[in-house]
């Protein structure tokens, strides 16, 4: 099967799916090592449940719409749906968590849409949502950098707090949850957004042990390893810049005009790019070339409204982070920019409206 | 098959109002979140129906083509205001949780419908029977959804079935999970449609093997040809 992520005239060599989806995987490596590395191994165990079980659901959507199996498991496009999906999901949520949404990424939001190719939405976000809006205390529970945590962690501990709700040691999941200090603690954006309805300052905010400075602890190297997988990516031209950088510099400017107009309400430029899911969300969610938009004009409006969406959910919405209900809206605006941003094709001039000559 | 045969055979299948003719769809998706309320709104548009499909039978003969729909639906609204009352007085609990759909049946389509299809035009006895197994129809669907949606939701039967049935029927109520977080996407009308869609899926796999049991394939008699030509 073979995939061309440009428009016509094509020029560049066709890409086949499996490869294409081996790359974006290969590449979220830094990211999920960093991840790691402050939240502890429930993200690596989360993430091999949820490709376990995407690529099972697939073998058995596929068996039951009686298509090929093997063909279609070897493109690797459920597996890079688990990946994703087990990346988002809180590194210690119960495992039917990441069964419900895995298994509904799969067979609703892609199969019963037609299969690879013919989803109108990102599978790993429709999951994501769908958990989000089903089980809103589980899926914001992110738990506190390892560093700042009061419980010391192992992997027993983890395997078992994920699959029966209790570590070895029998703390609950809440209990493990709690920093030095013994109060539990959100993440970054969270807190933010909590303390600011509160009525602290967003300075006042920032002096809580969950920043340093104004920075996030432990997500700004998340979400620079990200950027870094991302970077590769754009190298190796599996996927063009216009769509994280759109994302990118649409937040960087609203959180600039933002923090310009009220320094006290607004967390910054900055505090914006390296919290929460921006750099993962704009390089490795966005970036699905069925879902996303196809030109390249088309391709930074669809990154600009992403970005704009962010930015007004994370400040004004109900929901710390906004990067799957963002992607999720401008998915349903594809067939529209995508009609409205056609390139025109070599040797033909632009067609101007009520002019038929 | 005799006319009450075959208006039992579109009701509850071929023609089903909740699964083929998707009427009815806003009672359909938005109480639904619970067995008990698919029944309080089951049992409501059952009284209504019988109630409107019996008065538009009646008074047929009497009835100016050009103004029948208005009339039509003040009959019904007629009808559900009394449902309206009744819930109010003997079933408080589901008059609440139903709120606004409750008077909202007016609206329904199947009720229209069936006055005007059917009704406005048949005796007084098939249009009432008509008019019970068409909202024999519609309850099993909505049954069927909540029982799905409560079940899934939050994992139990029958919760709050009192507020309908009395106090005795407290020991209907069956928990068979125990979830600490309730399915919130299936409680809420999204899940609805999602799950409707999965009914509707599973219904049109089955039509071809359920028609072929309940309506036998009909023998078509082969006209004998009158001239046969010989090869020779």
């Amino acid at each position: 099967m073979f995939l061309s992520v440009s428009p016509s005239p094509h020029h560049s060599a066709q890409v086949d799916v499996s490869k294409v989806m081996r790359s974006v995987a290969l590449a979220t490596v830094p990211g999920i090592l960093c991840l790691s590395y402050f939240f502890g191994y429930g993200v690596f165990i989360q993430i091999l449940l949820c490709i376990g079980v995407a690529i099972a659901s697939e073998a058995i959507i596929l068996k039951l719409r009686k298509r090929p199996l093997s063909d279609t498991l070897k493109d690797n496009s459920a597996l890079l749906t688990g990946l994703l999906l087990g990346i988002s999901i809180p590194p210690l949520a119960p495992w039917w968590i990441s069964v419900i949404g895995v298994g509904f990424a799969i067979i609703v939001a892609k199969h019963l849409y037609g299969g690879l190719g013919f989803n109108l939405f990102n599978p790993a976000m429709v999951g994501y949502v769908l958990l989000l809006i089903s089980f809103p205390v589980t899926m914001t529970n992110w738990q506190v950098p390892l560093e700042l945590s009061q419980y010391p962690i192992t992997f027993m501990d983890t395997l078992s707090a994920i699959f029966t709700g209790v570590t070895t040691t029998g703390l609950s999941l809440n209990e493990l949850r709690m920093t030095v200090d013994g109060i539990t603690m959100a993440t970054p954006l969270d807190t933010l957004k909590t303390d600011l309805t509160l009525g602290l300052t967003a300075t006042e905010s920032f002096a809580k042990p969950v920043f340093s400075g104004f920075i996030s602890v432990g997500w700004m190297w998340v979400n620079i390893a990200f950027l870094l997988g991302g970077a590769w990516l754009i190298m190796q031209k599996i996927i063009r810049w216009h769509i994280p950088v759109a994302i990118m510099a649409t937040i960087a400017v609203m959180a600039t005009l933002g923090y310009l107009i009220d320094p006290d309400t607004h967390g910054g430029p900055l505090f914006h790019l390296l919290s929460g899911a921006t750099m993962f969300g704009a390089f490795f969610i966005a970036t699905d070339p069925v879902s996303a938009a196809t030109s390249n004009r088309g391709k930074l409006l669809f990154g600009a409204m992403i970005g704009l969406l962010v930015y007004i959910i994370r400040t004004y919405g109900g929901y710390p982070d906004a990067i799957a209900f963002a992607v999720l809206l401008a998915n349903m605006t594809v067939p529209v920019i995508d009609m409205y941003s056609k390139p025109t094709s070599y040797g033909h001039s632009i067609k101007k409206r009520g002019n038929n000559e | 098959m005799n006319t009450y045969a075959e208006l039992t055979w579109q009701a509850l299948w071929k023609n089903n109002p909740g699964l083929v003719q998707l009427l009815g769809l806003c009672p359909l998706l938005a109480v639904t979140s619970t067995l008990t309320n698919a029944l309080g709104m089951s049992l409501a548009t059952m009284i209504v129906m019988i109630g409107s499909n019996a008065t538009v039978s009646l008074i047929r003969n009497f009835i100016p083509k050009e103004i029948r729909i208005p009339i039509f639906v003040m009959i019904i609204a007629g009808f559900v205001t009394c449902v309206q009352l009744l819930f109010n007085a003997y079933a408080f609990g589901v008059y609440q949780s139903l709120g606004i759909f409750l008077p909202l049946i007016v609206t329904n389509c199947i009720i229209i419908g069936r006055a005007e299809a059917y009704a406005s035009k048949n005796a007084l006895l098939p249009s009432i029977y008509d008019g019970f197994i068409m909202a024999v129809g519609f309850s099993l669907v909505l049954i069927l959804l909540g029982g799905v949606r409560e079940l899934i939701g939050q994992g139990t039967l029958f919760d709050g079935a009192p507020l309908l049935l009395g106090e005795w029927s407290s020991v209907l109520r069956v928990e068979l999970v125990n979830f600490d977080e309730s399915f919130l996407f299936i409680m809420l009308p999204p899940g609805a449609f999602v799950a409707l869609g999965f009914i509707l899926a599973i219904k049109n796999s089955l039509d071809s093997k359920v028609e072929a049991i309940i309506v036998p394939p009909v023998e078509v008699e082969k006209p004998q040809r009158a001239r046969v030509s010989k090869v020779q």
